[in-house]
């Protein structure tokens, strides 16, 4: 051991080893330090024996306490749902055009509508609600059937052209090109009419010719003017706003084939497994309705 | 006979990748095979103009019979790298807070999800990896007395890891990547990196054994648990089957939460045995070194090493707290990161309790200073580690930039500060010199990381701590009040103050390069006397 001798009496001893000049102190563990690991290590077996930790063969130790975290979501998302029962049984009643004058009420709507929104109506209206082509965009004041917080209400209990509801909105275009109803250049006039109603670049001899045709087979639903008929879910031609699209082929090819967009009857009503209740649908509406458009 | 196997091969390659290259399905594929293509033609006529000559000079080595030419390769790409890594970190840190630098003409080359795992990547394994590689090789010769095992086989490693690194960043570039944390690279490269991989293990083990200590020097096990490790998570989490070999896309063979868990039981440890262990080698080398002090306590040093080889493993589920993990899983990942509290401390003890004695070089040797701060940030974050570990801590801070910040002081304050400080104690030694070229740059550059780290962990705390109620904030009916793009707008100034400090990390990170190359390319510097070395052959 004449290697731990040490010259230095104030030092402690070395382990005797060396290598490339680096010796080591033979200094005892810091009691701090090992104080403190023991004290997390029991700690840690506390926890285990508390808490779902050891994996067995069939499963888990569950711990003492009976902790999950599913479970913790679970009584969450119920005691929010038990805070806010009143709140949603007074909702189904609400009248909704009366639904500001209650604040408290009116908050709860839009974000529970919010809600309902992006599990039901996102997938085709967008999570932003902008639509896409043949889904409306509900960001803007252009409604189909209707942009009060009732009609809002009525469409999305009904829906639109589907077979579940009875009072589901109906309309149906015929098919001008394919029922051999219009001549293939009669709607190419009527196309170079629906341009120069809509501020876009025609030919104006064919639009003045399309004009008459219009007059004649499209007026009756969307107006002389091409304002349309929101009682018959007759869009408006005479603006830039566009379900399918407003150039020249797609106007064709909706006068020649028709459109025919359905949208489901959400109510629990028709829907028996996965509908709406009444809180839900005024929920919903009352959060479209404030988007931007509601009328 | 070895020359002509050596051209033969080299040539197959070249042809092999040249049609990997016209059949290829993807460009990142096509773009690789080419880089393939190219270093093997290169090393064909290489070996054809040099078969039949006496071995090359870079293989021959130093006077003391140590291999230090691969070592001084190694000093200069860790130098590189780190400044490639750090400026790109640069980059992203302002995309963040300006959006608009992800510039149009750059979309799918340049855009922020590109370069994030440039970034990371670059610091970690380029950076990182080539500072791991220098060391582990510096201080395995020395504390063996040995010369490296192998031969030439160390500069395979280190080439072959150089090329492991351009895949990989060209790759992610280019669209290429398993969208594994830190495991992006696909299947080729994985396989090419396992190669190089198994080799570093031969030569830093093959010095083990023959070295002529009778003991194997505490550094050393610790770099030997981190190649030993690294390879065993590299080949688990990368086990995927390609879709064609012609093509770069792979398919993992774990499923769902095991894939998860598989994820970041490596994601964890590739944190714990390369940056932490691996590092730790290094800290055990150079510290006592610089210090001229006896390491503090060999008992602390065997009880923290295999205290913290043995928890570390365990510890990856709390990155998956709150998800489809089981909660078992997580109590346990959860546990075990509590416990390795204390053996992180044990490095962190033992590199501090070994300057006593020799405290006043913190006031006199900059390059004690840097190996002083790394330890303190490296002791913080492995105490903000286990309490972010915690699930009601994680709860909050998942997810936000105090995971960020997190990372950030280890990676800044630990592994670039011990970094930083092995280059200047390996720099002057390696080129034969008397000294650095500037203490005082050394100063400068000690001053603006450590308010470079400051600025950046501060922030990132703020913000993250910040964001984290915000995404909880719920009203009086249980609604969440702010939006994500809330938050991120909360964030703006925070984002900017990160900014700055990566700049002056950055900052510090030059003007070490240009210290290191004064200190061994400048005129003034006389030659220094050959320090008296044993002949390790």
């Amino acid at each position: 051991m004449s290697d731990n001798s040490n010259p230095n009496e104030n030092e402690p001893e070395t382990t005797g080893h060396e290598w490339d000049g680096i010796r080591e102190y033979n200094n005892p563990l810091p009691r701090w330090w090992v104080w403190i690991f023991y004290a997390t290590i029991i700690w840690g077996l506390g926890y285990t024996i508390a808490y779902p930790a050891w994996p067995l063969i069939e499963r888990a130790t569950p711990g003492l306490l009976g902790f999950s975290t599913r479970a913790q979501v679970a009584e969450d998302i119920a005691a929010v749902e038990e805070a806010n029962a009143a709140l949603k049984a007074q909702l189904a009643e609400v009248d909704l055009t009366t639904l500001g004058e209650n604040e408290d009420l009116a908050s709860f709507a839009v974000n529970a509508g919010a809600s309902v929104y992006l599990a039901n109506c996102s997938q085709c209206h967008g999570s932003g609600a902008a639509g896409a082509v043949g889904f409306p965009n509900l960001l803007d004041d252009a409604w189909l059937w209707g942009g009060t917080i009732d009609e809002i209400a009525y469409t999305v209990t009904h829906g639109i052209r589907n077979e579940q509801s009875f009072d589901a909105h109906w309309s149906e275009m015929p098919a001008f090109g394919r029922d051999e109803i219009l001549s293939d250049g009669e709607i190419g006039q009527v196309v170079q009419h629906v341009l120069a109603i809509s501020g876009q670049e025609h030919d104006a001899a064919a639009a003045e010719a399309g004009s008459v045709l219009y007059l004649d087979q499209c007026a009756s639903c969307h107006m002389d003017d091409g304002g349309g008929d929101m009682v018959l879910g007759a869009p408006a031609l005479n603006d830039a706003i566009w379900l399918y699209g407003g150039d020249a082929d797609t106007i064709t090819e909706s006068i020649y084939y028709s459109r025919f967009g359905v949208m489901p009857a959400w109510s629990e009503e028709f829907r028996p497994s996965s509908g709406l209740d009444q809180a839900e649908i005024n929920a919903v509406a009352a959060y479209v309705h404030q988007l931007g458009g509601g009328q | 006979m070895w020359d002509w196997i050596k051209i033969a091969m080299f040539g197959l390659i070249a042809l092999f990748a040249a049609l990997a290259a016209s059949w290829a399905r993807d460009l990142a594929y096509q773009v690789h095979m080419l880089i393939i293509m190219a270093v093997a033609a290169g090393l064909f006529i290489w070996s054809v103009r040099t078969a039949g000559e006496a071995q090359p000079a870079l293989a021959t080595g130093t006077a003391e019979g140590y291999n230090d030419g691969v070592i001084r390769a190694g000093v200069i790409a860790t130098a590189f790298w780190g400044v490639v890594g750090f400026l790109v970190g640069v980059f992203i840190a302002f995309q963040l807070a300006y959006p608009q630098l992800n510039f149009e003409f750059l979309q799918g080359y340049g855009n922020f999800g590109r370069l994030r795992p440039l970034h990371t990547s670059a610091v970690i394994f380029a950076f990182g990896g080539n500072a791991l590689l220098c060391t582990s090789f510096y201080v395995v010769q020395r504390t063996s007395a040995a010369r490296l095992w192998g031969g030439n086989l160390a500069w395979f490693v280190f080439w072959g890891y150089q090329l492991f690194i351009v895949l990989a960043a060209t790759g992610y570039l280019l669209g290429a990547t398993q969208s594994k944390e830190y495991a992006e690279p696909e299947w080729y490269v994985d396989l090419w990196l396992t190669v190089v991989w198994v080799a570093y293990l031969l030569v830093f083990l093959g010095t083990i054994l023959k070295r002529k200590e009778p003991h194997i020097y505490v550094a050393n096990w610790f770099f030997l648990s981190f190649i030993v490790t690294v390879a065993m998570l590299h080949v688990v989490n990368n086990l995927t089957i390609p879709v064609s070999i012609w093509g770069s896309k792979s398919v993992i063979v774990w499923a769902g939460v095991q894939d998860a868990m598989v994820q970041w039981w490596y994601g964890h440890n590739a944190v714990g045995f390369f940056l932490t262990a691996g590092f730790l080698g290094m800290m055990y080398y150079f510290v006592p070194k610089q210090a001229e002090r006896p390491v503090f306590s060999y008992k602390l040093s065997i009880v923290h090493f295999w205290a913290l080889i043995f928890l570390y493993i365990w510890a990856g589920p709390h990155h998956l707290h709150y998800t489809a993990l089981p909660d078992w899983a997580s109590t346990l990942g959860m546990v075990f990161s509590v416990v390795l509290w204390m053996p992180s401390w044990g490095g962190m003890i033992n590199g501090l309790m070994t300057l006593s004695g020799a405290w006043d070089k913190i006031r006199t040797d900059p390059i004690i200073r840097m190996m002083v701060i790394s330890i303190g940030f490296y002791g913080m974050s492995t105490f903000e580690g286990p309490m972010m570990s915690i699930r009601a801590v994680n709860s909050l801070s998942h997810y936000t930039d105090w995971t960020i910040g997190h990372v950030h002081s280890g990676a800044l304050g630990w592994n670039g500060m011990i970094t930083f400080a092995c280059l200047y104690f390996l720099t002057p030694k390696l080129w034969k010199r008397q000294g650095l070229y500037s203490l005082k740059l050394v100063n400068w550059h000690f001053w603006l990381s450590t308010i470079g780290i400051v600025l950046y962990a501060a922030s990132m705390w703020v913000t993250g701590i910040m964001e984290g109620l915000m995404w909880r904030e719920v009203d009086a009916q249980g609604f969440l009040v702010n939006s994500f793009a809330d938050t991120v707008e909360a964030k703006f100034p925070m984002y900017l103050v990160r900014g700055l400090g990566g700049v002056l990390y950055l900052a510090g990170a030059l003007i070490m390069v240009y210290n290191l190359w004064m200190t061994a390319f400048g005129k003034q510097q006389t030659q220094a006397a050959a320090a008296a070395a044993t002949p390790a052959e």
